[in-house]
């Protein structure tokens, strides 16, 4: 698998690379309008930890007649896929009294772009009108975008990876003058492409400045660094949301917690790791942190086999804090499942809305920091007896119903499925789910087992002074 | 404290304080009576359960220990899998590359019963996850066995004594120790099914009903499917049949009983695939058949004698007859045995009958803690008061000899020579020491109140009457017994005295010895903190996350059902420990060189070895202290393999002057492997536990059956999981 898609990518980039020379010539018309050009672009890649984070700051200028009324962002198709979210802001005023508008960012489809090229369209609030100019400040995360190499280390050995992109800025506009800083999560740097003019600097890579490159300039770059940050990646994370109107929401998180860094290879010392803890297993990684809500209660950290026992808690107004620790250090490769369920106050997160309904508005996302999540799936267990659920999303995710049966129910609680892939931590955003809920239904279960017990007794002294037996 | 309350309430029943109070409450007194009896009942019911979740309060809700993991798997299996599955379910995952046929090679009473349990739940919505009903079932299962003791006393000798013994069986650490919540095991309902069937079948002779019989056999029937122990109440009942029809009482009663049990007992008990024919094949049911043939005799001899008014002809017939019946059956069992029809009796029967017959031939069984026999301290400790209270119970039986006190003598008394022969039978002789111990606290009890009252009554009456008129009427039984209810009232003080020690015992008892998971170690830190040590899950769960599905896993045979469990890969022996030859192959492994393991291992197509090491801190069950019994089993047949090799001068050494085989096998370089790096206390040199673990006192003899008896105080243990190729 690994192999075939190494090749894929060598093949991609060669065919780009290759494009990129004749580019330059053939090129010179694009799909997209190049009415626009890119008066500067500033590009900061960081590569501290295992999410790549790309800030993008770009000066977009019209040069055309017609007003604009988005910028598209192209990616090629590689990060394209490894792309877990974009988001872009318009800076308005000047130095001291900056401020950022969010824009809406969407994946916008060109069949015809050049070499399967992706593009993502920046709405502008109001179109850019001729010669007119506008800051824009745009953020991308690439996930597992760094590749380690080599794949297998040993216990002793500090993990390397890969990072793969290109010195100029893939646009489909041309650029006037540009600069990509990297950041390294060390200065140990084993090699990296040089594309001139290119310095390094202790942890900081610096390509450019490169002047007037043409729409769809590529030269590919790989930069082979040391990174031991945590991996940390949760293949499958449920998230359950249980809400009961009597005073509380529970919430149930079941992880498929795995190291996606380099695999370990050979045996794991308990001994080495114990006593020379700097330089063993320093790319494996003992605890992660959690982020849960202020005021919860009943924490448990458990897995299949039982009850975990280290873990710690730390709670304040504003949050709390859980350090989990999974039952052995992970190393690259290695896999761990474990379930994480607290309870939280219903009055904190339940909420009536004018209409006379009720939504929940709680937090999307993986409560661990630094963490990928390659599919999360969110179920809101919804009281017995609610109706019209309806989910309101900051972004798109996929969405379906269940039904779940827990204590005593009969006709069993409304699940709302929420679905998608590629979660980092910047997706901890609220969302909220919308329902309708007679508040009689909470005395269901009650009056059922006042009932049950009402019955019961009434059988036992039925019992007691019937005279049951044949003989007289 | 609650059982201390309950039990004064039993006696408080008869106390006059408590007949004023509830004078005022409009009651008959045989409903006053009836409310008491049930509320203490159920007062019982629910202290048997809650003085079992120790170990859940303390630790978590999980399973105990090995063999319940095993219980647990395979209940896990049923409920996903359903029943048919299960009964047809070959386990690949053990054994290998032999494999185990479960459903056939199992007793599933106690799966079927918690599975039942489960669905129940699920019927009723209550959203529980099978994990917890496992835990609970042993629980729930002692206290419904508090409820058969009572009927069970009652039927013995009066209610009293049946209120005594529920009490007595709710907190004895004898039946504690096998039925603490987590304790997921066959002995956990097997008590329940025993004490059952016993009480059916006593009642049955009691009153010669069918009905009662029957209800015997199915009892037996559930004790079949739960637990091989079994075969204590397929012999038992036989030999109190004996007893009865050699004492002379022989009734009508007990051949309707006996006959229905028996044969709708063993019809039954054939359904269960694991007894199978047993019960007309194998030497150790032999008993049973016998006496039942004797009984149709006897029958028969009944008839004769009604026909026939000639006694001196009738002694005549019955010498015949019964020379004849002994002999026929003599030599139907020869046939059968020397045809090879009937089985002979397997190694574990003999090891009941001889206590040293396990040590010189089975080393296996004699390698198990809880087959040893039972010190003294044992009994004390599981049995406390009742010890003693035992004999006075066996006084008043004998004292009021009837058919249900017959018996529970012979109970008692088979039960009790059980329990000396093997650790773990304490727990049959149970029910028969509480019921006995019961009698002897009920009828003591009585007495003595029986005394304090009919005094305080006399004395009340004389007050008014005068002195002279008291003296007169009782003066016969005074002059005796000058300060009889003075005395009375100390032995009652002293009686209570005894039954409060004997709940605070039970109570320290379970809460310190019986509930810990065995699985999970719990110490005080330095600074009196509670440290947790989670060792051998962590590397059950590493097993279990992070290698390969088919991965097959050596290890002694204690942590098979643990690993298959909890890690969830193949083992090659496990607790079950059917096939001798296969644990010989293991244990030769472990104690040969590394090349020659090597070999092994690739022939057994090992990937993982497990090795348990306690040495950093004194963690004394680890595999070094069971290695020499790895030697014994792997030489009992490989005789390559001989323990003098590991010995130096008779003694068991792991330090410098070990003996050379023994520093070169798989198990020590395991085990120690860069040991001399570890260090485990500040301040001394890396290595020097070694000297420490010396200090434990290890020698051939010392057994794990010592272990579970302390309570192990540990820093930690290194498992050291070895990687091979």
């Amino acid at each position: 698998m690994g192999a075939t898609a190494n090749f894929r990518k060598a093949i991609i980039f060669s065919v780009l690379f290759f494009y990129s020379m004749l580019l330059v010539k053939t090129l010179s018309s694009s799909p997209p309008s190049s009415n626009l050009q890119i008066l500067t672009a500033e590009r900061r890649i960081d590569l501290t930890s295992h999410i790549v984070r790309v800030y993008l700051t770009l000066k977009v200028e019209n040069t055309g007649e017609a007003p604009a009324a988005e910028v598209l962002l192209a990616f090629s198709p590689a990060q394209f896929d490894h792309l877990a979210l974009v988001k872009a802001a318009a800076a308005v005023g000047k130095k001291k009294k900056k401020t950022y508008l969010p824009l809406e960012v969407n994946p916008s489809d060109h069949p015809d772009a050049p070499n399967g090229t992706k593009y993502y369209s920046i709405s502008l609030l109001k179109p850019l009108g001729k010669a007119e100019s506008i800051t824009l400040e745009i953020l991308y995360m690439l996930t597992h975008s760094l590749e380690p190499f080599p794949a297998e280390i040993s216990q002793s050995e500090s993990q390397l990876v890969y990072y793969h992109d290109s010195a100029v800025i893939l646009s489909p506009y041309h650029i006037k003058q540009q600069a990509s800083m990297v950041k390294t999560p060390t200065s140990k740097v084993e090699s990296f492409t040089r594309v001139e003019p290119t310095d390094r600097s202790g942890t900081e890579l610096r390509y450019g400045p490169y002047e007037d490159r043409h729409p769809y300039s590529y030269s590919p770059v790989i930069i082979h660094l040391e990174n031991n940050n945590a991996f940390a990646v949760v293949e499958e994370l449920e998230r359950e949301i249980e809400i009961s109107h009597w005073g509380s929401i529970q919430v149930t998180e079941h992880y498929k917690l795995a190291h996606a860094g380099a695999r370990h290879r050979g045996i794991f010392s308990r001994v080495e790791y114990q006593s020379r803890p700097s330089i063993s297993g320093v790319s494996s990684f003992k605890h992660l942190l959690a982020e849960l809500p202020p005021r919860v209660h009943s924490v448990y950290y458990r897995d299949d086999i039982g009850n975990i026992s280290s873990s710690r808690l730390r709670t304040n107004s504003k949050k709390s804090e859980l350090l989990i620790e999974p039952r052995y250090p992970l190393f690259g490769g290695w896999k761990a499942t474990f379930i994480i369920g607290y309870g939280v106050p219903l009055q904190d997160f339940l909420f009536e809305s004018d209409g006379g309904s009720r939504y929940l508005n709680y937090t999307f996302g993986c409560p661990l920091s630094e963490t990928v999540v390659d599919k999360l799936t969110i179920k809101v267990v919804l009281p017995e007896g609610s109706k019209n659920p309806s989910v309101k999303a900051p972004f798109t995710v996929e969405q379906s119903m269940e039904t779940k049966y827990s204590y005593l129910d009969v006709i069993g609680r409304t699940v709302v499925v929420l679905e998608k892939k590629n979660v980092v931590p910047e997706h901890n955003v609220p969302f909220q789910v919308y329902y309708n809920f007679n508040p009689m239904f909470m005395l269901a279960e009650p009056l059922m087992l006042v009932s049950a017990f009402f019955l019961f007794f009434i059988a036992c002294i039925a019992y007691l002074h019937m005279d049951l037996s044949i003989r007289k | 404290m609650v059982a201390k309350t309950e039990k004064s309430a039993v006696d408080l029943l008869k106390s006059p304080g408590m007949t004023s109070l509830f004078k005022s409450l409009k009651l008959k007194t045989k409903q006053q009576e009836l409310l008491i009896r049930v509320t203490i009942l159920f007062l019982v019911y629910v202290l048997a359960f809650i003085t079992r979740l120790f170990s859940v309060l303390r630790y978590e809700s999980m399973i105990h220990e090995f063999d319940p993991y095993f219980n647990y798997r395979v209940t896990q299996f049923l409920t996903q899998k359903g029943f048919y599955e299960f009964w047809n379910w070959f386990d690949s995952e053990s054994w290998y590359p032999l494999g185990r046929i479960v459903g056939g090679t199992l007793f599933p009473g106690l799966m079927v019963t918690a599975y039942l349990i489960y669905r129940t739940l699920q019927f009723l919505r209550f959203a529980i996850h099978i994990r917890e009903v496992c835990v609970l079932t042993a629980p729930f299962f002692a206290s419904n066995t508090t409820l058969v003791a009572y009927f069970f006393g009652k039927e013995l000798w009066d209610s009293g004594a049946g209120l005594v013994a529920a009490v007595l069986i709710a907190i004895c650490p004898g039946y504690i120790s096998r039925s603490v919540a987590g304790s997921y095991d066959n002995e956990g309902v097997a008590i329940f099914a025993l004490l059952l069937t016993f009480y059916l079948f006593v009642k049955a002779v009691n009153t010669g009903s069918l009905a009662f019989a029957l209800a015997s056999a199915f009892g037996y029937f559930y004790m079949v499917s739960a637990w091989g122990g079994y075969v204590f109440i397929i012999n038992l009942i036989p030999l109190y049949v004996m007893v009865l029809l050699i004492t002379g009482r022989y009734s009508m009663r007990l051949y309707v009983a006996y006959n229905c049990t028996y044969i709708l007992g063993m019809l039954l008990a054939m359904q269960i695939r694991f007894v199978g024919f047993q019960h007309v094949q194998s030497g150790e049911h032999m008993a049973a058949m016998g006496v039942f043939f004797l009984m149709q005799v006897f029958y028969f001899l009944d008839w004769v004698k009604h026909l026939l008014n000639d006694p001196k002809l009738f002694h005549t017939f019955l010498r015949i007859t019964v020379t004849c019946a002994v002999g026929l059956g003599a030599i139907a069992l020869g046939v059968g045995t020397a045809s090879g029809y009937i089985s002979p009796w397997t190694g574990r029967f003999y090891s009941l009958l001889d206590p040293t017959y396990a040590k010189d031939h089975i080393p296996i069984i004699a390698s198990v803690s809880e087959h040893q026999p039972t010190a003294w301290s044992s009994f004390m400790f599981d049995f406390h008061i009742l010890l003693f209270l035992f004999p006075a119970g066996l006084y008043f039986c004998f004292k009021r000899l009837s058919d249900a006190t017959i018996f529970i003598v012979m109970y008692g008394l088979t039960s009790m020579y059980f329990a000396g022969v093997m650790v773990r039978l304490i727990l049959v002789a149970t029910p028969a020491v509480c019921l006995i111990s019961a009698i002897a606290v009920s009828a003591t009890i009585k007495n003595l109140t029986q005394l304090v009252r009919a005094k305080s009554k006399a004395s009340h009456s004389a007050s008014g009457k005068g002195t002279i008129s008291k003296a007169s009427s009782k003066g016969s039984l005074d002059q005796s017994l000058p300060f009889q209810r003075n005395g009375a009232i100390a032995l009652l003080l002293g009686a209570f005295f005894l039954l409060s020690r004997y709940a605070i015992h039970c109570t320290w008892v379970t809460s310190e010895a019986y509930s810990s998971p065995s699985i999970v170690l719990a110490a005080r830190g330095a600074h009196g903190n509670r440290v947790i040590f989670d060792d051998y899950r962590e590397a059950y769960f590493w097993l279990r996350q992070n290698t390969p599905p088919d991965a097959k896993v050596m290890s002694w045979w204690d942590y098979g059902y643990q690993i298959t469990a909890m890690g969830n890969r193949t083992v090659i022996v496990d607790n079950n420990t059917w096939n001798n030859t296969h644990i010989a192959t293991v244990g030769r492994a472990m104690s040969s060189y590394e090349d020659e393991a090597y070999d092994i291992m690739r022939s057994l197509d090992v990937d993982y070895v497990l090795v348990v090491f306690g040495g950093v801190t004194g963690y004394s069950s680890d595999d070094i202290n069971k290695f020499l019994w790895m030697v014994r089993i792997g030489g009992g047949v490989f005789p390559v393999i001989k323990e003098p090799d590991y010995l130096v001068n008779g003694e068991y050494r792991v330090d410098k002057g070990a003996a050379p085989k023994m520093l070169n096998c798989l198990m020590y370089k395991l085990s120690y492997y860069r040991f001399g790096e570890v260090t485990t206390e500040y301040g001394k040199p890396p290595g020097s536990q070694i000297l420490y673990l010396l200090g434990m006192g290890l020698s051939p003899a010392s057994t794990s059956a010592y272990i579970s008896m302390v309570v192990v105080k540990l820093i930690f243990i290194k498992n050291q999981i070895w990687t091979k190729s």
